[in-house]
């Protein structure tokens, strides 16, 4: 599983980051975490208000930083 | 109803400190224990219904909307729409993005990017409680005016082609609007209370503690003839002041109440408190990633002009 986190690098990404990262491992689900920090590529998803969260490339949660509890429905 | 902030504020500086009332000392510590508490409490009250209204208006709904109306119309909703969309300065490449790519034409993209930072919801409850509603409203109605004026005249001046190529290039994907409960809305509330105050409280602190002591020791002579309403500069030497002072927007307002008191115009304050917010270094270098530097200086410029002159019709009229 991909984890996609979108932000340019403002504190609620690096939030949002460890939140999935504790997800991840409160789960154990395997699951692998990539962030894009790329404006451009920000744009192409879709996406207007960061940080967002996405799975296996579909943007899930975006505008705010999401819980560990909501990320753990999201990956189980 | 602020009695309480009123007694807590005696009991910390003339019981636990042991300074007299009447004393400049005293004054300004009372002033300052007062302020801050009574700002904090009500910040958190008031960004969280703040935050309510506005988990109804995300970035995604808005650009739906706009893309409805074109010229004033658009300009209008594009400005108010900037008052209740939740918005930061990371946010604005996406946003700026979505709106081109999307069709929204480029000065009804500025009119919603120039009202959103002016007309924040923190800076709004500072202004409503440290100055009262009418100040307030005003504050309100120049930023909605101004980024009206500047959407308008950015269009008229057709700036197209100083918008990055690749911001054309892009077709960026529709992704769904999140369906909200009232639960989600009052989670997503009280997340955006303890964002919003836990990054702006030390601002708060620093900014009342410099307005307390100039409640208590700057010289209001000089200041009324430097930045009253009869020095015709004093708009444009705030203007330029207050564009570098970005991080500082929330701590500038207790000061610049302070300064009131002291005889600064209120055109002259409002003019600082908006250039502070409109125009920063920080914004413009993430702008820089959408628009050629010939674009940022005519939003710089436009968006200065409209709030010089929003300063001078202020000072005029009041």
């Amino acid at each position: 599983m991909k984890i996609t986190i979108y932000g340019p690098g403002c504190k609620n990404c690096v939030n949002l980051a460890d939140n999935a990262k504790k997800a991840v491992a409160e789960t154990g689900v395997e699951a692998e975490i990539v962030k894009v920090e790329d404006m451009k590529e920000i744009a192409v998803a879709g996406i207007m208000s960061t940080p967002a969260i996405g799975i296996d490339g579909e943007v899930k949660i975006k505008g705010r930083v999401a819980t560990v509890d909501e990320i753990k429905e999201l990956i189980v | 109803m602020f009695t309480v902030f009123e007694r807590f504020a005696d009991l910390v500086a003339f019981n636990l400190f042991g300074l007299e009332a009447g004393t400049r000392l005293g004054e300004s510590v009372h002033f300052f224990f007062y302020d801050t508490t009574k700002i904090i409490f009500l910040l958190s009250i008031m960004i969280f219904f703040i935050s309510i209204v506005r988990s109804y208006f995300p970035p995604e709904k808005t650009k739906k909307l706009l893309s409805n109306y074109r010229k004033i119309t658009g300009h209008v909703m594009a400005s108010l729409l900037g008052v209740v969309t939740p918005f930061c300065s990371c946010s604005s490449v996406p946003i700026f993005i979505g709106f081109v790519e999307s069709g929204i034409p480029l000065g009804i993209t500025f009119s919603f990017l120039i009202t959103s930072p002016i007309v924040n919801e923190v800076a709004l409850v500072m202004l409503y409680t440290i100055f009262g509603w009418k100040i307030g409203t005003l504050y309100l109605a120049s930023g909605i005016l101004v980024g009206i004026i500047g959407g308008i005249v950015i269009e008229a001046l057709g700036m197209e082609k100083q918008v990055e190529e690749y911001v054309y290039q892009i077709s960026a994907g529709e992704s769904e609007i999140e369906e909200l409960d009232w639960s989600d809305r009052i989670d997503f509330a009280k997340a955006e209370v303890k964002e919003i105050v836990g990054r702006v409280w030390k601002y708060v602190i620093i900014g009342i503690g410099i307005g307390a002591a100039i409640h208590g020791y700057a010289p209001a002579e000089l200041l009324a003839e430097y930045a009253g309403a009869n020095n015709p500069l004093s708009v444009i030497a705030a203007v330029i002041v207050g564009i570098p002072l970005y991080a500082n927007a929330v701590g500038t307002i207790p000061i610049v109440e302070a300064l009131m008191g002291k005889g600064v115009a209120l055109g002259t304050a409002l003019s600082f408190m908006m250039a502070t917010t409109a125009l920063s270094l920080p914004a413009m270098v993430i702008l820089r990633k959408v628009i050629k530097p010939k674009l940022i200086t005519v939003f710089v410029t436009v968006v200065g002009v409209s709030i010089i002159g929003v300063g001078y019709m202020f000072n005029f009229i009041m």
